[in-house]
């Protein structure tokens, strides 16, 4: 079985519109990889890429070790979830999952085997007599993995596979897509998503794509804690990007001097600094800054306060507040060092996203 | 004090004058017209099927006319050309349709127009155009001649059962291929693009994907040819009039060329019960799969 995916400078375009532009990508042997953007930013092409729904224009696809750059899709040994299940309407659960079976022309005494083990893998046992009408959307989208993982494909490909679905049911489907991952070690799954919810809690690694690009690759953790672009910053959960110019031994923001490794950034550079609003505390401390109460929001176990401060917002979550500032008080935030990024700068200041 | 009415500036609703003519009056007009235009004269070619031109009224004509070799030929050529026509244009509309649909080439949308437009030609333009093309001194037999030296071209079936159903089949493929582009058009392209995924080649996708998905369609399409074939006459009369002689030419040739109104009437009549025949089984078969059709939704 070959597994593990390669993206091998794919750039793709129609008529004279670049929509995935050199995108260079590994994906290893049992790897989750989410790719995660906004809309239009490429990562439903690039996974089309993989399936060979689009021709790239320039570049090389391979699958494992095989260049499938020129293979129709029906040779490449995918397996393959949509956001709308794409289930065979006038087809019974079972035989849906059936399906791709016997196109591989699976003998037919192992068929029965199989579809069981694939129903059963994804919860779905009961249903396999029943049409996809009769069933729920969340069941629909598990008679719809268990059809992709029925024919023990070597790379999953899932397209935004939760988008359909309700809140509740979608955190239920996440737990189950990470149970199926730990259980199917071998397996490659590309999973595209435009929620960072989906990407932080499944994925192994994250490629952040925007405007066809690929802008950032890294873990969950890495990317969140340590993000290599503003982009980044504020696509994985909220940020504080604030403006600052970089000095000997720190960063200064308007006139207050505040404690940051610059890393090798040069004296007198501008840069952005990246702060995450559940990093911010209230009152003295560290990194103080004072600012002005522009905005108190009350979110159950924690309040978000957004603050003025020399012209930028800065917004600090906050565990709930016995008492919250008036709006228009002065207040000082604080942060510490280490919970502090410097990015290259370029970002809007003082907005956090999320 | 001002009233609410006045205030939210609404107004009462006007009540409408009550009706006093009871509700069964209401559809005496259109069933008037109805059988007037439609049923009365229907009923006029019913009676007169009965009766002879020796007087009293019976059946004897439609003993007459059952034994007449002609009308034995007219029937089975009405029912395996309107048959053969209409398995042609399924075929035919079928892929035709598949391509337009599915198959992305430059023009394929104004392809897929061009089928609403082709619809509203008459029948005989076509058997026309295949004149110019397949008759004795038509386009065909003018290169084959040209490039053999030969006095005479080989395509000489226009007059012939052949001639009547390429012309059919011609004519009725768009009828065909009009709800196959509708009921196309409502399958999600991510059941292909998954099926495709799945291992599958496009014959297996056709057939196990498209293909149930289009049933409904096709037996629409196909239903609406075979009427539409039992009943044709100017294209049988253009065409293979010669030596093809269907039910409705049949009717004319009784009724114009032999003054024998009666016989045309039995004629008729024996179409109309085919036809009615057909369109019923046609319901029944289309009853049977929306039955099928909702047990599964």
């Amino acid at each position: 079985m070959t597994t593990g995916i390669r993206f091998d400078g794919v750039t793709v375009a129609y008529g004279g519109t670049t929509v995935l532009e050199s995108f260079g990508l590994t994906v290893e042997p049992g790897e989750v990889m989410a790719l995660l953007g906004p809309s239009g930013s490429g990562k439903t092409t690039a996974l089309r890429a993989v399936a060979g729904f689009v021709r790239p224009t320039a570049g090389r696809v391979f699958i494992g070790d095989r260049d499938v750059t020129a293979l129709p899709p029906h040779r490449r040994g995918i397996g393959m979830v949509v956001q709308q299940y794409a289930l065979f309407p006038h087809m019974k659960a079972g035989a849906n999952v059936a399906f791709g079976l016997k196109a591989h022309k699976v003998p037919r005494g192992e068929i029965a085997a199989r579809v069981a083990e694939a129903l059963e893998m994804t919860g779905m046992s009961a249903y396999a007599g029943r049409y996809p009408r009769e069933l729920s959307g969340g069941q629909q989208q598990r008679v719809a993995i268990a059809r992709a993982l029925a024919i023990r494909p070597g790379v999953l490909l899932l397209d935004e596979p939760l988008s359909a679905l309700d809140a509740r049911l979608r955190s239920g489907m996440l737990t189950e897509l990470a149970r199926l991952h730990r259980e199917l070690p071998d397996v490659s799954m590309l999973y595209v998503t435009h929620d960072q919810v989906e990407a932080l809690t499944l994925a192994d690694r994250i490629a952040v794509m925007d405007g066809g690009r690929l802008q950032d690759c890294g873990t969950p953790q890495d990317l969140y804690r340590r993000p290599g672009s503003a982009f980044t910053a504020s696509f994985i959960g909220s940020a504080n990007l604030l403006p600052v110019t970089v000095t000997d031994g720190g960063v200064r923001l308007g006139g207050t001097r505040l404690d940051v490794p610059a890393g090798g950034a040069a004296a007198g550079a501008s840069a952005t600094l990246c702060v995450r609003p559940h990093l911010v505390g209230l009152g003295a401390g560290p990194n103080a800054l004072r600012g002005t109460v522009t905005e108190v929001q009350w979110r159950g176990a924690t309040h978000r306060l957004g603050v003025d401060i020399a012209g930028h917002r800065v917004t600090a979550e906050l565990r709930e507040l016995r008492e919250t500032p008036p709006l228009g008080t002065e207040v000082t935030v604080h942060f510490a060092a280490h919970d502090a990024v410097l990015l290259p700068a370029g970002a809007d200041g003082g907005e956090a996203r999320g | 004090m001002a009233s609410t009415e006045a205030l939210s500036g609404r107004r009462p609703p006007t009540a409408l004058p009550r009706l006093r003519v009871p509700a069964w009056a209401l559809v005496l007009p259109p069933v008037a017209a109805l059988g007037l235009v439609f049923l009365h004269p229907l009923a006029l070619v019913l009676w007169q099927s009965v009766s002879p031109e020796g007087g009293g009224h019976g059946f004897s004509a439609y003993a007459d006319v059952f034994a007449q070799a002609a009308f034995r030929d007219a029937l089975r050529n009405t029912v395996l050309i309107a048959a053969g026509s209409t398995a042609g244009a399924l075929v035919l509309g079928f892929a035709l349709a598949l391509v337009i649909a599915f198959v992305p080439f430059p023009g394929g949308r104004a392809v897929g127009r061009f089928v609403d437009v082709f619809l509203s030609f008459p029948s005989f333009l076509i058997t026309l155009a295949l004149l110019f093309v397949y008759g004795s001194a038509g386009m065909a037999n003018g290169v084959w001649t040209g490039v053999t030296g030969a006095a005479s071209g080989p395509f000489d079936f226009l007059h012939t059962p052949w001639g009547v159903l390429l012309a059919e089949i011609t004519y009725f493929t768009p009828f065909v291929m009009r709800p196959l582009l509708g009921a196309f058009s409502r399958i999600e392209t991510a059941q292909i693009e998954v099926a495709a995924s799945l291992g599958a080649k496009a014959p297996r996708i056709v057939r196990q994907v498209i293909l149930p998905e289009a049933l409904p369609a096709l037996a629409a399409g196909g239903s609406l040819v075979l009427v539409m074939c039992l009943n044709e006459f100017g294209i049988v009369l253009f065409t293979g009039a010669k030596g093809v002689t269907t039910l409705p030419v049949l009717v004319y040739g009784k009724a114009i060329l032999d003054g024998d109104y009666t016989g045309a009437c039995v004629v008729a009549v024996v179409n109309i019960v085919l036809s009615l025949a057909l369109y019923g089984l046609y319901r029944m078969l289309t009853t049977r799969m929306d039955g099928v059709r909702r047990a599964r939704a």
